[in-house]
């Protein structure tokens, strides 16, 4: 599986489009860094660049990739190796070449402008939001066979967890607004990565006084260490519950 | 060496495989024919795990194969389409095999590249090459491990008559150290002097195995295209 992922990453590596993702990070996060005088104020413009330039990057280069490795993984079907490895090694070869552009477009403006908490947290959830919708990515390239249709489903998947699932949050709230909704709204919040990502920062960056009392909520829940453990247990499970079932699905997959 | 029982499968309405039984063994070279969409392929698939069929099952020498994959160790496999990874050269490639498949020092049969010349060409793209010379690669990538058994999925198809026959004489030379091949092609007659028995498929059923000496005693013809047309026209 080393070898796999070895030759995923050199292929991945020496076409282009990874290190223009670095250098588009890399500018954006400098240039924040250098037009805000506060750091905290660039944070936040940050803040909106992972939540959703990193997971629309990923997910689509991601499932492109995969339909373009078909040839790869045609060859490599016929020789002695398992079918599960194959998918593994190749899927973590995506998540690390995700998570070296992550770390120096992200990682390195960070470390120099503002290395704290907050901007380690930012860091922290791009690469988990990478890696995220890297394995989500896997998923909709092993089920369906057309490209199109694989990549309209990727597409689609993002704007749900971007858009559409904050749109129905919303509206949940609003129809019971006469409820507390406070516990709901923990458990909703675990249902989207992005969501967690997005409130995990919100909550370093010391603005969680302007969400009211569900903020004051998030602050009680996600500010005690049990909260931390529960929310990093939760994106784990996200890392690896797509990408583990597209694994068992490719197990069965006429080629 | 290889024991198929029963091997059914269906894509959609299509019933690819319909109950085939096939049995192989050592130092045969078995011609696997029939119309197009009999299953010919289908049914190598299945043998080589790509496929796994609905129900059914295959052993390779004796193991089960399904959800196995060292069996795949035995096997040398040449696709009909050979689909490589479009921006390596062929080096790379050949390299990236041997790289994931040797498990310590084998003995590589390296007879083929050089047979084709294709060292001289080691550097190029694998999207710069020609249809005959990726079926070139993908020859000496099946030949390269010294499998106990060799699939050819249409092996001559866009080869020169040079490599075809360098191609042929290969296969001859692995029949006579006892290997097993399995061979589908359209073209016959590039058949005639290397397979001792035939299969031949028709809408995804086994019509009949049989040892081509016996087929040609029953026919009264001596070339295999005779042979397989007296029968086609009988039937």
């Amino acid at each position: 599986m080393k070898k796999i992922i070895k030759y995923i990453l050199l292929d991945i590596l020496r076409n282009k489009i990874i290190i223009a993702y670095t250098l588009l990070l890399m500018v954006i996060s400098m240039s924040l860094f250098l037009l805000e005088d506060n750091a905290s104020k660039a944070m936040l413009g940050l803040l909106n660049i992972t939540i959703i330039i990193v997971p629309l990057v990923s997910i689509i280069f991601c499932t492109i990739y995969m339909y373009n490795a078909s040839e790869f993984i045609e060859l490599l079907i016929a020789q002695p190796i398992r079918r599960t490895k194959l998918l593994t090694g190749v899927y973590l070869g995506l998540v690390a070449s995700l998570f070296i552009a992550t770390l120096i477009g992200i990682g390195i403006p960070v470390f120099i402008y503002s290395p704290d908490t907050s901007g380690f947290t930012l860091l922290f959830t791009a690469i988990a939001l990478s890696t995220v919708f890297a394995s989500l990515a896997l998923l909709s390239a092993v089920m369906t066979r057309d490209k199109a249709k694989g990549i309209g489903l990727a597409l689609l998947l993002w704007f749900y967890f971007s858009f559409i699932y904050d749109g129905l949050v919303l509206m949940i709230l609003f129809q019971f607004a006469d409820y507390p909704m406070e516990k709901t709204m923990l458990a909703l919040s675990m249902l989207n990565p992005i969501d967690l990502g997005r409130i995990l920062l919100l909550l370093q960056l010391d603005i969680s006084a302007m969400m009211g009392f569900t903020g004051a909520l998030f602050r009680d829940f996600f500010g005690s260490s049990q909260g931390i453990i529960f929310a990093a247990g939760n994106i784990i499970l996200w890392m690896i519950l797509p990408a583990l079932l597209a694994i068992n699905k490719f197990k069965n997959k006429d080629l | 060496m290889i024991i198929a029982t029963n091997v059914n499968k269906r894509f959609g309405k299509l019933q690819a495989l319909d109950n085939v039984s096939l049995n192989c063994n050592k130092g045969q070279t078995i011609a696997l024919i029939g119309p197009n969409g009999s299953g010919k392929t289908t049914f190598i698939k299945c043998l080589l795990g790509m496929v796994i069929p609905d129900s059914g099952f295959i052993t390779v020498n004796n193991k089960n194969i399904s959800h196995d994959w060292h069996y795949r160790k035995q096997i040398g496999y040449m696709p009909q389409m050979s689909r490589f990874p479009e921006n390596m050269t062929i080096e790379q490639v050949i390299d990236m095999v041997k790289d994931i498949r040797s498990d310590a020092n084998e003995s590589m049969d390296e007879e083929l590249p050089e047979a084709f010349g294709l060292k001289a060409l080691y550097g190029k793209r694998m999207r710069t090459l020609s249809g005959g010379t990726r079926q070139k690669v993908s020859a000496c990538l099946a030949f390269l491990f010294n499998p106990d058994i060799l699939i050819l999925d249409e092996p001559t198809a866009g080869l020169d008559p040079v490599s075809s026959e360098i191609l042929k004489e290969k296969i001859i030379s692995e029949k006579s150290k006892g290997k097993l091949t399995l061979i589908t092609s359209h073209v016959l007659s590039d058949l005639d002097d290397l397979v001792t028995e035939v299969v031949y498929m028709q809408d995804g059923k086994l019509r009949f195995h049989s040892p081509l000496t016996k087929l040609q005693k029953e026919t009264g013809e001596e070339k295999l295209n005779k042979v397989i047309a007296r029968i086609m026209q009988n039937q």
